[in-house]
């Protein structure tokens, strides 16, 4: 296979397969977890669930009171990286196009000195994060292969798309098949890792916020 | 694999439901949640993170309930839960968690870490490994109706004790009264003057009130254990004295984790709702309050602060009332820093402080109350809780503080108005 059938397989049949393993899988993550069920509450309520859970999915991206330095650390370095990388996916402008060809429609798109600037934070808080990762006690402690892996996962987009822009590495051919690849891995990783926590995080954040509303406690 | 090891297992299985998978599957390892427990910041132990806590539970979790999981199981490529495991976890599921509920509130992904916890203990208990201490205590619930042993005699010499200091009638299996008050074991042998002061504060509010002679423990050694048999037994004796006497309202007393038992997972334990409330004696003290019913008079000058028990206010809602009350005829209480659902743990709860083998680890993390006290610099501190104020007692003295407990109630009725 050349570097353009390559380029040609990752921008075609690659991105097919790798958006349906990320839909269907999340899907079928969050149906497998919401199937469970949960019993009904029999306590008389003393407030309600769906609002405090609402409230808790927006509070709960917040700084609170209960922080020390490791919460505001996670929280400042999490934020450089989620809004870094947020930011570069949806506003660059070559990636608006994409989504346009897959939706059919787009939307404005940031220069691209902002987006430049979107992906050095994002890497350096990815960066951050696995500093923090491998220093700090209570996180070494808890790691195990996937949050490794999953960071690794997570970079790479990020650091070729950077390559790529900079003409650094591969030519441009390999790097931008490299480039949309190390986004389909993503997509595909995704379903299947603790990245599902992308989409279960509301359902989490809503479960906490509605279990302490129904008691009247602010969450 | 033994039989007990399956029970355990069995039992967290059937524990996992959906607000369960959604933790799991969120959990990032961010490690946030080691620094709102006190078993953690006091110590700076990892093993201490209160997710680490549930590693077996989520490792049943993903074997049980996960398509690679089972997919892993079945080819025989996924390591089974095991005796020295559970063993090993013991512990830390019991000895350094006082359910207080802290890393729930913080956990950024919203895991409600405490909910898994006590579902985690069900596991714990039904393999046998639960502390010594836990187990006693069930046990004499279970027999006697007290995790102290605590029997109808002695809860009528203290009556009596009662009724002489106060010159009032302590009512007793009274049919048709409006509200039935339940006592603690610790209140009963520790805190008696909590009976007088009830009474005194009844008497004058015109509150129309009886114990009952078949049902006067409200706390649920159960519960504490993770034991949901034996805990239904103890709500139900509860629930069929209230409904003998008819009773419109249950009150809780100054304990927090009998207020949790009671009010939010006993109808759930029995499979019914009540046909009465259940109020904490600070709800019912506030309501009262709020109706005018209760005047009080003179100030209680002494700076003083208000210890939160985790099980009122993060788990339960009470959080405005005691202070409401406090400000009735304390014009020097003060906050500490960290207050009402954000409020620190004495350490004691969730069964810690019956546990004679977690007396070395909550007599260290109790630092933290201690930093909390120095701080604003009390010369008394108040409560609602008796575990809560024998465990403050206890760090008190432990760290040489000269700093008084005193229960709500009793400090409310010291100052009512003639």
């Amino acid at each position: 296979m050349t570097s353009v059938e390559l380029l040609h397989w990752a921008r075609g049949p690659g991105l097919q397969i790798s958006v349906a393993i990320f839909v269907l899988g999340m899907v079928f993550r969050v149906a497998q977890n919401y199937f469970i069920g949960r019993d009904k509450n029999l306590a008389e309520p003393r407030g309600t669930q769906f609002g405090p859970g609402m409230q808790t999915i927006v509070r709960r991206s917040f700084f609170h009171p209960g922080m020390n330095y490791r919460g505001y650390f996670t929280l400042i370095a999490g934020y450089a990286f989620h809004l870094g990388f947020l930011i570069t996916l949806f506003f660059f402008s070559q990636h608006i196009d994409l989504f346009r060809g897959i939706l059919g429609f787009g939307w404005p798109a940031l220069p691209a000195s902002v987006i430049e600037l979107s992906a050095v934070v994002g890497i350096a808080g990815l960066v951050a994060v696995m500093v923090h990762r491998i220093f700090d006690p209570v996180r070494r402690f808890l790691s195990d292969f996937q949050d490794y892996f999953t960071w690794l996962v997570t970079l790479l987009p990020l650091a070729t798309g950077y390559m790529l822009i900079h003409r650094i590495g591969l030519p441009f051919t390999e790097m931008l098949a490299l480039h949309i690849l190390s986004f389909e891995l993503l997509l595909v990783v995704a379903p299947f890792t603790k990245l599902s926590h992308m989409v279960t995080i509301f359902t989490s954040r809503w479960y906490n916020g509605a279990i302490a509303g129904y008691k009247g406690v602010q969450s | 694999m033994t039989v007990s090891v399956q029970r355990g297992i069995q039992n967290l299985i059937e524990q996992i439901d959906a607000p369960v998978a959604s933790f799991f599957t969120s959990c990032v390892h961010c490690g946030m949640c080691a620094d709102a427990c006190l078993f953690y910041t006091e110590t700076e132990d990892p093993k201490y993170t209160p997710i680490h806590k549930l590693s077996l539970m989520r490792r049943v979790w993903k074997q049980e309930y996960t398509f690679w999981g089972k997919l892993f199981k079945a080819v025989g490529l996924s390591t089974p839960v095991t005796d020295d495991e559970l063993a090993e976890w013991e512990p830390l599921v019991y000895d350094s968690c006082t359910l207080c509920g802290r890393c729930s509130l913080i956990c950024p992904v919203g895991n409600d870490i405490v909910y898994m916890i006590r579902k985690m203990r069900e596991g714990m208990a039904a393999s046998g490994h639960a502390p010594r201490d836990l187990k006693g205590a069930t046990y004499r619930a279970a027999t006697s109706g007290s995790p102290m042993g605590v029997k109808l005699p002695a809860l009528q010499a203290q009556m009596r004790a009662a009724e002489k200091e106060t010159g009032l009638e302590i009512p007793m299996d009274k049919a048709g009264a409006e509200y039935m008050m339940l006592l603690s074991s610790m209140e009963i042998m520790g805190f008696p003057e909590f009976i007088g002061a009830t009474a005194r504060i009844f008497a004058k509010a015109g509150v129309n009130w009886t114990l009952s002679s078949e049902a006067f423990e409200a706390t649920n050694s159960g519960i504490q254990i993770g034991s949901r048999d034996i805990a239904a037994q103890l709500v139900q004796k509860v629930v069929d004295a209230a409904e003998k006497l008819g009773v419109k309202t249950v009150i809780s007393p100054e304990c927090g984790h009998a207020y949790t038992a009671l009010r939010w997972e006993g109808p759930n334990l029995i499979g019914r709702a009540y046909p009465f409330k259940v109020m904490h004696i600070l709800e019912v003290l506030d309501q009262l309050r709020a109706e005018g019913r209760l005047q009080t008079t003179g100030t209680e000058d002494a700076r003083l602060t208000f210890h939160d028990p985790c099980q009122l206010v993060r788990r339960g809602g009470v959080v405005e009332q005691p202070r409401n009350l406090l400000n009735m005829f304390a014009p020097n209480f003060v906050e500490m820093k960290e207050h009402g659902i954000w409020n620190w743990c004495c350490g004691g709860g969730g069964g810690v402080s019956a546990n004679e083998r977690a007396k070395p680890l909550r007599l260290q993390v109790f630092d933290r109350k201690k930093s909390q006290l120095n701080e604003i610099g009390v010369t008394t501190m108040v409560t609602a809780c008796a575990n809560c104020r024998n465990m403050l007692e206890e760090g008190l003295e432990h760290n040489s503080m000269n700093v008084e407990v005193v229960g709500l109630t009793e400090m409310l009725a010291e100052h009512l108005a003639d």
